[in-house]
């Protein structure tokens, strides 16, 4: 920007804290060409001097020195895309959080204004680019949370493709004509919902059904979907402005459970084979055989189980009680036993759980089942750890097995890697690469020909799996979000769930999908940055097609042209400069973040002569979580170290290491990173950026052993949100290590 | 677009639940009003030092979506708010009218908090649950948005205005008053949550009598960073770290006598909570006492965490607790299947009590089910979102929430 105004405040002590005339004449001599104390910026009259300024035209960009940008957020807002605001938070990182009148107080201060300065002339206007969106919702898979998905999306006044692989609609749950209760007295069987949501969805001219039908190739980018489907032979194209992906789940793979006699005794079946007996109104495992006197239900086959699926698969409690409760009602003279781990029927499906203890003479027995055995009739089942003894034998005439749910999902990724190695395998380049790249293929091989989506996605075909193959983000606040952008997951291919949840799911899923074509339609980001205009700028002759941020961005934004090179879709962009950060020719910037802008601000800190004695402290903090903490510790009046200067940061990912050489060269002292915990639990709002920028780091430091300057001058800290009181030590601690060390050697270079 | 012209969608309640259904809808395009009662956003997941099952702090999603309403021109925030009368405006709408303030501290507050360190009266702090002592002004929490200072005007002694004196922004309002507004609304969610199922109703277990045997809801605050201790965990009755700690599950929940349902979110609360323990005292001796260990979907992960961490589990009702020699407290545990009772000491119970659905004095004509939560409404255009709809946790209340805007919208473009 050209024509800067910088407006301080001196209230809430900062005037006590600083001596004002200073900052006034450190503003003028970087080149603002307006400056105006006030002593309460936000008030009323403040506020009206900073509109006067900015909306007569006399400034493009307004510095204001005054509280964090996360405070008075309505006073200070401007259109972005007519003035640029940058906010210098001198209230919480000098007047609150250090001593009154001292000189490092002092030299803080304008370090960060020369830093808010230079930042504010760097950055540019982002400009809105709405653009044309289509307003198709396209629905993939017809059970229920995809029938719900399509009726809500509908409902939202979205026109909807419902692509359903088979020739019926209704997934798993057509064999069934009750379900566990969802709604009040929550104590019998409901009838399912699903014949009246088919006939609904059928007869609802917004909603287009496609039965039989694959997904053959999904192109573009949310608002813009190309998609291209496959009907026998017969091939269609049409356009999507968003996805949301209801496969389901499967019945995990009841061969594995050899040891329940399932494959071995024909007597032993699971609960999707119950259900289709239950449908046929017939128990008897063979036509014109007898039905059972007695049935043991084994809960757990499969789940709960390191060797098998880890977690609980969180319907089949609910399921066998409700086949108890249909045997009790239908073939009154047959008895159910149930063993199991835990009953689990959380909430309201306690009341069912009652309901069928008191009316049905099931005997429930908390135990494991070792093995089950036996040879033409009576089955023996081995139960362990159990209520009714150590170790107990009981007889069943059919034993049905709580086999868990696994998801209907392709990993994406692994199938980018699968195809990959398949590549190198046949360019031979080396014995060695083919050799290794036959050993990936073989690891990889279960996930041949599993696509669904088919995204032409320079990452893969199809949404990248999180834990235990199921592509939900796992945020707990953030429900639906994928890796991929205008995509989401609904129903149990998200996780493990019950009819009533998946339902649930439909609703919320297609919510989530007219949202982000809502947002496309504005030009504007969705979560976590939504309402951001800014999008990312690649000068591409500069590009030397390294790949770093095609594959490394989380959500998949970027493909690539034959020869690599990025090709960037905006609408896919979550703005969190994770691509910006891996790119070794910094060639990729936003408007408002960009690797000038912030190397700008890393020069603007003036950095003492050795003789001095003040080292100095780089601080990148993301702006989610470390940013934020350090503005409460302040309100809390935290001091801390008066070596630190602090820049906010998008992400830990979207940190260009370049910083780290700037700031170490012109003989700043350590650089610290403060983010988001990365691992399994991620706290990373963009998934992995925490990750990639610990892998960078450890690039960096192998770089500075080999430049003689020690490893430790770059430090990587996470924080979680709430863990305010540790800041103060973060620094204070990162401080004594750089004082054992030394000034850095650079210094005055 | 038809949202753009439709009345706003009313959202009552701004707990997770209720943020969540106003934003996701408010991003759609649609016009939304967040009514809350009290003076900042957030709701109980702010009284959480963690969330499970990643030990995640609520304050980190909270951050986002205070930006996302921040920045959202569509949502308008309306705290310290209460529903007054709602009628039925046509067939189409509601007419609602709320009841604002008053506000003894404007948005011109800065957060300074020059009026706290002046205010001579101190009340028992709503957000520690009374574990501790507040200036009478003071701000609700650090990362409180509204960002701004609070007044318990009922605590000021006579004819004090200190903080009015003291403050230089003028922000502080000892006569406001009230402020009434009507507005008209093409479909209301309601997202009022739910409050602990009262602890002194187990006087058998010790609830209400016994200093140190508290609730699931009081150990949030024990263990978090901005609690009553900063974060230590410590016995009420004398301030010593506990070296045993029972948890007691069901505690009122799956009771027939009290809340016949099961709470949903008790059994997680409680292996988050013995994990705090352990995070703090490794040989700490932490035992759940469980009828089921009910940690459903990816949630079996807090069991393998728990065992790993040394955490015992053990099957039975616990029957009683007793004060015990020397400060203990000593429970009773009965274990029906196996038909035996044991008795077992703890320096500190945490009893894991249920939730209660909130639905508080809404002047609407609410549907409820059998134990009271509020049911969906689609014909009077009534939904509901969260707690208030079902026993659930964070996970749970934000993919209804989500769900629940959707269906609202749908019910105000149906007619």
């Amino acid at each position: 920007m050209e024509r800067i105004g910088v407006f301080l405040c001196t209230g809430c002590d900062i005037g006590a804290s600083l001596e004002t005339g200073a900052l006034a004449a450190l503003a003028k001599g970087r080149g603002a060409v307006h400056f105006a104390a006030h002593a309460c910026l936000c008030s009323q009259e403040g506020v009206a001097s900073l509109r006067a300024t900015a909306e007569g035209g006399a400034v493009d960009a307004l510095v204001i020195a005054a509280c964090s940008g996360r405070h008075k957020q309505p006073e200070f807002t401007f259109d972005p895309a007519r003035v640029a605001v940058e906010r210098v938070g001198l209230r919480e990182q000098v007047a609150w959080s250090h001593p009154s009148g001292h000189e490092d107080t002092q030299m803080l201060a304008e370090d960060l204004l020369r830093m808010g300065i230079t930042r504010a002339a760097k950055v540019r206007l982002p400009q809105r680019a709405a653009d044309h969106v289509e307003r198709t919702v396209l629905v993939v898979g017809g059970g229920l949370a995809g029938l719900q998905a399509a009726q809500a999306a509908a409902g939202l006044d979205h026109p909807v493709v419902l692509v359903e692989k088979t020739a019926e609609l209704g997934g798993y749950l057509s064999r069934l004509t009750d379900l566990v209760p969802a709604a009040p007295p929550y104590d019998r069987l409901e009838p399912s919902p699903l014949p009246a949501l088919v006939s609904a969805i059928r007869g609802d001219p917004r909603i287009r059904v496609l039965t039989g039908t694959r997904i053959a190739r999904i192109s573009g980018q949310p608002g813009q979907f190309v998609i291209e489907v496959e009907r026998g032979d017969a091939r269609e194209q049409f356009n999507a402005g968003a996805i949301v992906q209801a496969t389901g789940a499967l019945p995990y793979d009841a061969a594995r459970l050899s040891h329940l006699g399932y494959g071995q005794l024909r007597n032993v079946i699971t609960t999707g084979e119950l259900d289709l007996s239950l449908a046929r109104r017939d128990l008897a495992r063979v036509p014109g055989g007898k039905p059972p006197r007695r049935i043991l239900f084994v809960q757990c086959a499969g789940s709960r189980d390191d060797s098998h699926l880890p977690y609980c698969s969180n319907e089949c409690c609910g399921a066998t009680l409700r086949q108890v409760l249909a045997i009790h009602q239908g073939w009154p003279g047959v008895e159910c036993a149930v063993i199991y781990r835990d009953l689990r029927t959380p909430g309201q499906l306690e009341h069912f759980y009652r309901a069928v203890q008191e009316q049905t003479r099931v005997m429930l027995a908390r135990g494991t089942v070792a093995s089950v055995t036996g040879h033409g009739g009576t089955l023996q089942v081995s139960v362990r750890d159990s209520s009714l003894g150590e170790q107990v034998e009981l007889e069943a005439d059919l034993v049905v097995l709580a086999t868990g749910m696994v998801p209907n999902a392709a990993d994406g990724e692994a199938i980018r890697a699968l195809r990959d190695a398949k590549r190198r395998i046949e360019k031979n380049e080396s014995e060695t690469q083919r050799k290794a790249a036959e050993e990936t293929a073989a690891s990889l091989a279960r996930h041949e020909g599993t696509e669904i989506l088919n995204l032409t996605y320079r990452q893969g075909p199809d949404l990248p799996a999180l834990a235990h193959g199921f592509p939900n983000s796992h945020f707990i606040c953030f429900p639906y979000e994928t890796r991929r952008t205008g995509i989401y997951a609904a129903g149990a291919v998200r996780g493990p769930m019950d009819a009533a949840q998946a339902a649930e799911d439909g609703w919320g899923a297609a919510m989530k999908a007219s949202q982000v074509i809502s947002a496309a339609g504005r030009g504007e980001a969705v979560h976590p940055r939504a309402a951001d205009i800014g999008v990312a700028d690649f000068f591409l002759q500069r590009c030397t097609q390294c790949k770093r941020c095609t594959e490394e961005c989380p959500f998949g934004t970027l493909d690539e042209d034959e020869k690599g090179t990025p090709q960037y879709n905006p609408l896919r962009c979550r703005r969190c400069g994770i691509c910006l950060g891996a790119c070794p020719e910094r060639i990729v910037s936003y408007p408002d973040y960009s690797v000038d802008a912030i190397a700008g601000m890393i020069k603007a800190i003036e950095v003492p002569e050795e003789d001095e004695e003040k080292p100095r402290i780089l601080a990148l903090l993301c702006e989610n979580d470390a940013l934020p903490a350090l503005d409460d510790a302040a309100l809390g009046r935290a001091a801390w170290n008066p070596w630190v200067r602090v820049i906010s940061v998008r992400c830990l990912g979207a940190v260009n290491i370049v910083w780290i050489a700037d700031a170490l060269s012109r003989g700043i002292d350590g650089v610290l990173l403060v983010g988001c915990k990365r691992g399994s639990d991620y706290q990373c709002h963009y998934i992995q950026g925490s990750e990639l920028a610990h892998k960078r780091l450890e690039n960096v430091q192998e770089t500075l052993t080999r430049l003689s300057l020690e490893p430790e001058r770059v430090r990587v800290v996470e924080l979680a949100r709430n863990e305010l009181p540790r800041i103060p030590a973060i620094f204070d601690e990162y401080a004594e290590a750089l004082a054992a060390l030394g000034p850095n050697p650079l210094k005055g270079f | 677009m038809t949202a753009a012209s439709s009345p706003p969608l009313l959202v009552v309640g701004a707990g997770i639940a209720g943020i969540t259904t106003a934003l996701e809808a408010a991003e759609a395009g649609q016009e939304v009003v967040l009514v809350e009662r009290a003076a900042s956003v957030g709701g109980r997941v702010l009284r959480n030092h963690q969330y499970f099952p990643k030990l995640c702090p609520p304050a980190c999603g909270m951050e986002i979506n205070v930006r996302r309403l921040e920045r959202n021109p569509r949502i308008r925030v309306l705290t310290q708010a209460r529903l007054e009368g709602a009628e039925r405006a046509g067939a189409t709408s509601w007419r609602v009218s709320v009841r604002q303030g008053p506000e003894h501290v404007t948005a011109a507050c800065t957060a300074c908090g020059d009026c706290s360190k002046v205010c001579p009266a101190l009340v028992a702090d709503p957000v520690n649950l009374g574990l501790s002592e507040v200036p009478a002004i003071r701000i609700p929490f650090l990362d409180a948005w509204p960002r701004r200072y609070v007044i318990d005007r009922a605590a000021c002694p006579a004819g004090c205005q200190r903080c009015a004196d003291v403050c230089k922004a003028g922000a502080v309002a000892l006569d406001a008053q009230e402020r009434r507004e009507e507005l008209e609304v093409s479909a209301v969610v309601l997202a009022t949550g739910w409050t602990p199922y009262p602890i002194d109703k187990l006087p058998e277990l010790g609830g209400g009598v016994l200093a140190d045997v508290i609730a699931n809801v009081h150990m949030e605050r024990l263990a978090a960073p901005s609690g009553p201790t900063g974060g230590k965990i410590a016995r009420p009755s004398d301030g010593r770290v506990p070296r045993r700690v029972a948890f007691v599950q069901c505690a009122g929940s799956r009771d027939v006598k009290h809340l016949p349902y099961c709470s949903a979110v008790c059994c997680l609360a409680s292996l988050k909570q013995a994990l705090y323990v352990r995070a703090q005292q490794p040989d700490a001796a932490v035992t759940v006492y469980y009828i089921d260990r009910r940690a459903p979907g990816l949630n079996e992960s807090m069991l393998a965490n728990a065992a790993a961490a040394g955490v015992q589990l053990v099957k039975g009702k616990v029957g009683g607790v007793r004060q015990g020699p020397d400060g203990s407290l000593i429970l009773r545990v009965e274990d029906v299947e196996a038909e035996r009772v044991l008795e077992a000491e703890a320096d500190l119970v945490v009893l894991a009590t249920g939730m209660v659905p909130s639905l508080g004095d809404v002047p609407l004509p609410v549907r409820r089910d059998v134990d009271g939560f509020a049911l969906d409404d689609a014909a009077a255009r009534v939904f509901t979102a969260g707690t208030a709809r079902r026993p659930e946790d964070v996970a749970a209340s934000t993919r209804d929430a989500t769900g629940a805007a959707a269906k609202a919208l749908c019910a105000a473009r149906s007619s």
